[in-house]
């Protein structure tokens, strides 16, 4: 077990300064300010059109800022992205299931910014992949097609790959949304076994209850941060109200 | 003997073989990258370019460049305005192949109607595949070598950006240069087709290979080795039935592959209609 150094001399590894992001006419997110230290389980609140997606995107530099900036580690979103320090776990919704692809070929893909340029896996990257498959008890379903597998499943071979990739940083878009109490288990246990590892987690949810048990502090977002703290200190019925009060009123933006 | 003949006999015409080897890299090239198309969704990317190389192929016979150059420019040439034109307006991306592919079109039809005496259109629109000439013979060759070198040394980037892109993006690999590079390899894909069988059918050989693979496997190895194993069969019969039916080599190959798609519709182990059905009435 490596000790964690104080605060103050740990880089962030998540800092988000002043940023806001626009879609044409609609704001996404407005000034916003995050830092994150490394070895952190952080809970993503806010209700759909809170900007919770559109900060993901900013984070991995997949949508520019309007203002502000964003460094992961230390570094350029770009530089990051080079050293295979950021991951992301997208919603199921956004996954084409039908896609002809096993299970291992999608863990495996967490391993190609490791290997060479025609990506051929070496005896590393497949056992590299093999033992993510085994900490999210996939090891037996490793050939079937992605499309057969249950909810639960589906989630643990996107964690899976994220596991293969080594990032240091990773970001989970709703990880347990349809999803089996044996998965949810599953998966809970293994982002606080990697957040043991130093690594840095940035999960967004729709599960209130959850939070207390599996974050380290929390996030209310409705297109600026209402609340960042510890989950009992941000998840308030004052904050909540606030938080998802304001989507009574029509929220603008994309989820 | 009398089989061999038969099987022999077209071949003793020096155009049939310069024909039937013309057909088979085209098939085999454009069913290799039909795979990736159809999983990206972008077939219709494929009838569009395939459409908008008409004015280029117009102009290097008048200028009297060779063919393939004037089709890749403006085969490029198309992609770049689509992707122009939809970051540009909020319209969508079929209306915006639309309007682009079918004003090329008709750029080249007028083109070719004020020079009727240089270009003849029939070839372009449906391929002349049994008049290749050696030259015409060696681009499609050398094309086709290269953009099946360069679809199999990158294949394992291109399924990664058909099938998550933001991941291709968060490791660190340039969506943009992925996407870049799969429409330049369209692009040569359609200039090598339209020797075969023309720009009206080309989008077949883009198309129907990698759909028909699809029903047939979850895997995707699978599917390039079915799509282009489908595709040189196709080609052979489609040459033999254009020989001994006198009919066009082109569609022969592309209703051969057709009639595989048929099949595979039907009784495809998983997928296939009849099995469904067939599964259907045994359950009580």
């Amino acid at each position: 077990m490596t000790m964690r150094p104080a605060p103050t001399s740990t880089q962030a590894a998540i800092d988000v300064e002043n940023l806001s992001v626009r879609y044409q006419e609609t704001i996404a997110l407005s000034s916003v300010n995050l830092r994150l230290e490394p070895g952190r389980i952080c809970g993503l609140i806010g209700v759909n059109g809170s900007g919770k997606s559109s900060l993901f995107k900013a984070l991995m530099g997949l949508v520019p800022p309007a203002t502000g900036s964003v460094s992961l580690n230390g570094m350029s979103i770009r530089a990051a992205r080079r050293q295979n320090a950021v991951t992301y776990v997208p919603q199921s919704e956004d996954v084409d299931w039908s896609f002809p692809l096993s299970v291992r070929d999608v863990v495996l893909m967490g391993r190609y910014g490791h290997m060479g340029p025609t990506r051929r896996p070496d005896a590393a990257d497949l056992a590299a992949a093999e033992h993510a498959l085994a900490r999210v008890q996939l090891t037996e379903l490793a050939n079937r097609q992605i499309g057969q597998l249950s909810g639960g499943q589906k989630k643990r071979v996107f964690v899976a790959r994220a596991i293969a990739q080594e990032a240091s940083l990773l970001l989970l878009d709703e990880p347990f949304a349809g999803v089996d109490r044996t998965s949810e288990t599953n998966i809970a246990g293994l982002l606080k076994e990697l957040r043991n590892e130093q690594r840095t987690i940035l999960v967004s949810t729709h599960d209130l209850g959850g939070v207390h048990d599996l974050c380290d502090e929390a996030v209310l977002l409705h297109q600026r941060v209402l609340a960042h703290g510890k989950p009992a200190e941000v998840l308030t019925n004052e904050n909540l109200a606030q938080a998802f009060g304001a989507a009574a009123t029509p929220a603008d933006g994309q989820g | 003997m009398e089989l061999f003949q038969w099987i022999t006999e077209p071949f003793q015409y020096g155009f049939l073989t310069r024909a039937l080897v013309v057909t088979l890299a085209a098939a085999l090239v454009s069913a290799v990258l039909s795979c990736w198309l159809i999983l990206m969704g972008w077939s219709l990317m494929g009838d569009a370019v395939s459409h908008a190389v008409l004015p280029g192929v117009a102009l290097a016979y008048i200028v009297g460049l060779p063919f393939s150059l004037g089709a890749f420019a403006f085969g490029a040439g198309a992609v770049a305005l689509i992707g122009f034109v939809r970051s540009t307006t909020k319209l969508k991306s079929d209306t915006v192949i639309g309007v682009v592919f079918t004003s090329m079109f008709a750029v080249g039809l007028i083109i070719v109607s004020a020079t009727p005496s240089q270009v003849d259109l029939g070839h372009i629109l449906f391929g002349n595949v049994l008049g290749v000439n050696d030259a015409e013979l060696w681009q499609v060759l050398l094309l086709g070598a290269l953009t099946l070198i360069v679809l199999l040394f990158k294949r394992r980037d291109l399924t990664l950006y058909a099938f998550d892109p933001v991941h291709a993006h968060a490791i660190g690999l340039s969506t943009r240069l992925l996407s870049a590079l799969l429409l330049g390899l369209l692009a040569l894909t359609v200039v090598v087709g339209l020797q075969a069988v023309g720009i009206i059918l080309v989008v077949a050989m883009l198309i129907t290979p990698g759909a028909t693979a699809f029903l047939l496997t979850r895997k995707f190895t699978t599917m390039l080795a079915i799509a282009a194993g489908l595709a040189i069969c196709s080609s052979i019969a489609g040459i033999y039935a254009s020989y001994y039916f006198d009919i066009s080599t082109g569609a022969s190959v592309v209703v051969a592959q057709s009639l595989l798609f048929f099949c595979a519709y039907l009784f495809a182990p998983h997928t296939g209609m009849l099995m469904k059905s067939r599964h259907a009435a045994e359950r009580p």
